[in-house]
């Protein structure tokens, strides 16, 4: 297999850290972890900097807070509590998110602490309503095996969820406070990942043994995975908000075809001698080069009072419209940088274009006096905002001469990143003394330890020689997470080699017509109570489901009434049967039994999916029977 | 307090807090960290370090093998900070005096320390909202926590009170747990007679370290408060769970009717006084005392041996006795409902009345006002001699006996003083929308 990149040559390293949502009470409060959508109220909170030791506050979160940022809550009755509105002190910690916290660490060879200390590490964004984020180390020295070699993993903590953020306003940011609280479980690998599949491989080993313990959320948004990706020269960088295991890889291939682009630019810009110096902050006005532009967007920021500023980028010719990634050019990188002032800039690199003139950018480059090599940049808004954006561009613009700045990225579906925010700096921790520690006896320990939680590959072999299912199936069961439903059906009384196919084949069947991820567990529940309480045929399956799928808002009983997929009782089906008989009797006792599959066809035509296919067979030939 | 094995292991490693030191345990496992200061009511058997990520975690001292100190602790330079800041021109003077518990803090993350920041810079680092409306002057008095205050303490606040006051200072802050700040702010409205400017107590229900603290808010609410026209001892704390306004309560008429939110002072079967936010001030009566000139008095002759009684169901006349005997001068009975007690209780209160001790009758409804003529069991509880205090609380009317039998042990003048109302404590009718509010 030939692989885009040389990544042991390239000095490829890989951090993982992964956060997953506990299915237990909160952490610090025996509230369920549950959201909603229903607020039953609304409060508001500030949140001061801290006066750290020296007598120092932060002069930057200082500003901030003079300017008044407010936060607003949204709480509900029953999922918020007075200590989640920090009106409260902490109770718990929740005894079941400690214990399956410790079974994850045992799962991961990781030791427990001796004794838990929860901290408190400060959080002012709004996000948690007391202003920190309470947070354990539960085990550490930690290690996943892979054909690679083996992988750290130097710390398990157990934390709180933060709250959900539901709109962002200039001067006050809204929160939704159900989440915050969910006991998440973070685990952090040590860099020693150097291949991309290797990073996917440690990923799954940690979520199967998440897994495993039954007792993680499950579903969009309970798990994170953040990447921490670095080649030798490049930089580190986070990328967060990787959702499915499968895209690692490429998320880790594009980051480094990117670092190494990178890189690339920089070599070019150092060849052409520029410095970081040589790029300033004088922003040109150009407005009246576009008095009559055809460029709708410059047109209409005129219009609306705006100024077009145009700064030189010496020596950037040719690079700034450079593709780093696919799709993706270091122009792309610096309007990122933008967008929290303008939709987006203007490169010399992708003129003329979007209405913009071959003349216009002529103008430009002479009115800025550009040389062959040298390029500009054009932003079109309110003065001070355009002046912004081109500061962020010019930032942008030096740090390409030092090659790959450090940040923190969002994954992007296609495998790409984007610009979230700087690397944040170092935690700002202290201890949590509302919450006693913890001291952790060994009995304790081993107890947990000696009665630790089925692998996903013990579940595997297990539902094969339990259930007596093809290994694929089972293999699919547990690999899509159907296994906890599964046992639960067949707990039920449904046939395993039925609910297995049911769960794997037919919902799997489904997914290119309908969208199957609205069709809850308990949709699938409803649905299996119904067949094995007779009331739908197992050819029923199929059709509630797809229905459900796209009116997830029903319940599988109303499904199979609306669509006629309830089985009639004995007499209806009789009834039905008479009349075919009725209809054909002359081929009956012409031919007896030789009318058998005719009849049953008809029959059947009638009540295929609301009459079970034996039964129908069985009165069909006592009927036939009983007539010649 | 007998030295604890963690104690004990650091003082035979030669081990500091703050030095840095590898620990390998006895399975091999090596950490390496800071030693922190051992936690107070832990037992003692781990050794808490911190990590470098900034996590804390505790080792089993037992399963140590050996500790390595890889730099020692270096001894902090202390910090000083200013004790007062040049005055400004034009702006009001206000003291600030601390009683214990923190306003401000300052956190040691390196250690963890929470130290609190109480000198005139500090305050103007960690709030400088109140520098911009008034000179500031801190003044440390006591360091007790707010369940420690007893009436020798409300004196000595007392006469810090008026020696500012009284020295041209336009307002006093005082800081005080809140547990028992509402007690404090009732002894005050007695003790300080001929008050001619504003007394503020204030508190904070979350801890200044926390980034959301309401200590802040309320500190500049306070301080606003008392650079105000109203001439009365008042407490100053949030007025809903929101960081929006704050309340300024009657100092008689306050109680802390919540263990922890924020909004727990309350006005009883009255209205407060004022609305605050930090640059406005929106009154919300018109008959409180109006700043004035003239010396503030301090009157705090005081009889410490008052008690209050909680009757219940089952509740023993004994317990009357036995403070009668003990030489008690004063009881305040929260009496059920309208203010009762249970007839075979009565002939308790007869005798203590025939002893000379007052019997005064409050309601553990606390909302309303005693009535003793309604019930048979009243008129007999009042013809044994009880007095009953009109819709005082019962906490008022514990810090008001014990004031007015510092001043006379006369029954007939005491209950003419009791009945008498000093300090806003009765309010002469019951407004509708005085309750649960």
């Amino acid at each position: 297999m030939t692989e885009k990149f040389d990544y042991e040559k390239l000095g490829l390293k890989v951090g993982l850290e992964i956060h997953r949502q506990l299915d237990t009470k909160k952490l610090f409060s025996p509230v369920p972890s549950e959201l909603t959508e229903g607020v039953d109220f609304t409060f508001e909170r500030r949140l001061r900097p801290t006066m750290s030791e020296m007598g120092e506050i932060d002069p930057a979160a200082l500003e901030e807070f003079k300017k008044g940022r407010k936060y607003i809550y949204e709480g509900n009755y029953e999922l918020t509590d007075l200590v989640y509105m920090d009106e409260e002190p902490p109770r718990g910690p929740d005894r079941e998110a400690l214990e399956v916290s410790l079974q994850i660490a045992y799962l991961l060879n990781a030791k427990p602490v001796d004794e838990v200390h929860f901290m408190r590490k400060i959080v002012i964004d709004g996000s948690n309503v007391s202003g920190f984020q309470r947070t354990a180390i539960i085990a550490m020295n930690g290690k996943v095996d892979t054909p690679w070699g083996s992988v750290g993993i130097p710390t398990i903590c157990l934390e709180e969820d933060a709250c959900r953020i539901v709109e962002r306003k200039e001067k006050e940011v809204i929160y939704r406070i159900d989440r915050l609280g969910i006991p998440l479980v973070e685990i952090s690998t040590t860099p020693d990942i150097h291949h991309p599949e290797q990073a996917k491989v440690v990923a799954k080993y940690i979520g199967d043994a998440l897994r495993a313990t039954r007792k993680v959320k499950r579903g969009l948004g309970t798990i994170r995975q953040d990447l921490n990706v670095s080649i030798r020269g490049g930089a580190r960088i986070e990328i967060k908000g990787v959702q499915e295991l499968d895209m690692i890889p490429l998320i880790i291939e594009r980051e480094v075809e990117r670092q190494v682009n990178l890189l690339k630019i920089r070599d070019e810009l150092r060849e052409r001698g520029v410095k970081p110096e040589d790029i300033k902050e004088e922003f040109h006005d150009v407005t009246e080069v576009f008095q009559n532009t055809e460029s709708k967007i410059i047109a209409r920021a005129i219009r609306k009072g705006g100024k077009v500023l145009a700064v030189k980028l010496p020596g950037f010719r040719g690079l700034i419209g450079r593709e780093i990634q696919p799709g993706r050019r270091l122009g792309t990188e610096m309007a990122d940088r933008t967008k929290k002032y303008v939709k987006g800039i203007f490169h010399i690199d992708e003129l003329p274009n979007y209405g913009i003139t071959e003349k216009e950018v002529n103008v430009i480059i002479e009115k800025l006096g550009l040389g062959k090599k040298d390029a500009f940049v054009l932003v079109a808004a309110e003065e001070e905002t355009a002046k912004k954006a081109l500061a962020e561009v010019v930032k942008r613009a030096k740090e390409a001469i030092e090659g790959v700045p450090e940040e923190t990225r969002r994954a992007l579906p296609d495998g790409n990143t984007q610009y979230m925010r700087p690397l944040p700096g170092k935690a700002r921790m202290y201890p949590e003394t509302d919450i006693p520690t913890i001291f952790l006896p060994e009995e304790y320990k081993e107890r947990i330890k000696a009665n630790l939680p089925e692998l996903p590959q013990g579940r595997v072999e297990r539902f094969v020689k339990e259930y007596r299912i093809d290994r694929s199936l089972a293999e699919t069961l547990v690999n899509d997470e159907r296994d906890e439903l599964f046992e639960e059906l067949v707990k039920k009384g449904a046939k395993p080699s039925l609910a297995a196919s049911i769960l794997v084949v037919v919902l799997k069947g489904l997914k290119k017509d309908v969208p199957i991820e609205n069709i809850t567990e308990e949709h699938i529940g409803e649905a299996f109570d119904l067949y094995l309480e007779g009331k739908i045929a197992k050819e029923a399956f199929e059709e509630i489901f797809k229905e459900l799928a796209k009116n997830p808002g029903k319940t599988a009983k109303q499904v199979a009434e609306e669509k006629g997929l309830t089985l009639l009782s004995e007499e209806e089906v009789e009834r039905i049967i008479d009349e075919v008989v009725k209809a054909n009797i002359e081929v009956i006792k012409a031919r007896g039994m030789g009318a058998m599959g005719m009849i049953m066809g008809r029959a059947m035509a009638k009540l295929r999916g609301r009459a079970d296919g034996k039964l129908v067979s069985s009165l069909v030939r006592k009927k036939i029977q009983e007539l010649s | 307090m007998k030295e604890r094995k963690v104690e004990h292991f650091m003082r035979s490693e030669g081990l500091n807090v703050g030095d840095a030191v590898r620990i390998t345990e006895k399975d091999g496992t090596v950490y390496e960290g800071i030693v922190m200061p051992p936690y107070e009511l832990s037992p003692g058997e781990t050794l808490t370090i911190k990590l470098d990520n900034g996590y804390n975690i505790g080792i089993l001292i037992d399963a140590i093998e050996k500790v390595e100190v890889l730099e020692k602790a270096v001894e902090k330079p202390k910090m000083e900070f200013k004790e007062v800041l040049p005055k400004r021109e034009g702006l009001p003077n206000v003291t600030i005096l601390g009683t214990g518990g923190t306003i401000a803090s300052r956190i040691d993350y390196k250690t963890g320390a929470v130290h609190p920041a109480f000198t005139a810079e500090e305050l103007a680092k960690a709030v400088p909202e109140i520098f911009e409306m008034a000179n500031v002057t801190p003044k440390l008095i006591m360091n007790i926590l707010s369940e420690d205050m007893k009436p020798a303490y409300w004196k000595r606040i007392a006469h810090e009170v008026a020696k500012a006051l009284n020295s041209g200072e336009d307002g006093v802050v005082i800081a005080h747990g809140t547990d028992t700040m509402g007690y404090t702010a009732s002894a005050l409205s007695f003790i300080l007679r001929n008050l001619t400017k504003p007394v503020v107590l204030v508190g904070a229900q979350r801890s200044s370290d926390r980034p959301s603290s309401d200590s802040a808010m309320n500190l500049t609410c306070a301080v606003k408060m008392a650079t105000s026209d109203v001439a009365e001892v008042m407490v100053v704390m949030h007025g809903e769970t929101s960081d929006t306004y704050c309340l300024a309560h009657r100092g008689t008429k306050v109680r802390k009717m919540h263990t922890s939110r924020r909004d727990a002072f309350r006005s009883i079967n009255d209205i407060p006084i004022a609305k605050i936010w930090k640059d406005r001030i929106e009154l919300l009566r018109d008959d409180y005392r109006r700043r004035s000139e003239g010396e503030v008095e301090v009157d705090d002759r005081m009889e410490e041996r008052v008690a209050i009684l909680k009757v219940y169901p089952g509740v023993s006349g004994e317990i009357l006795d036995f403070l009668v005997d003990r030489g008690y001068k004063g009881v305040v009975i929260e009496g059920t409902g309208l203010g009762h007690v249970p007839q075979d209780f009565i002939p308790h209160v007869q005798r203590a009345v025939e002893e000379g001790v007052t019997v005064c009758v409050t309601s553990q409804c606390l909302y309303g006002r005693v009535n003793l003529n309604v019930y048979s069991n009243g008129r007999k509880l009042l013809k044994a001699g009880a007095i009953p205090c009109e819709d005082m609380l019962p906490e008022t009317a514990y810090v008001k006996l014990m004031w007015v039998l510092g001043h006379t042990d006369d029954l007939g003048e005491v209950r003419k003083m009791m009945l008498t109302n000093y300090a806003g404590e009765i309010t002469p009718y019951t407004r509708f929308d005085t309750f649960l509010r």
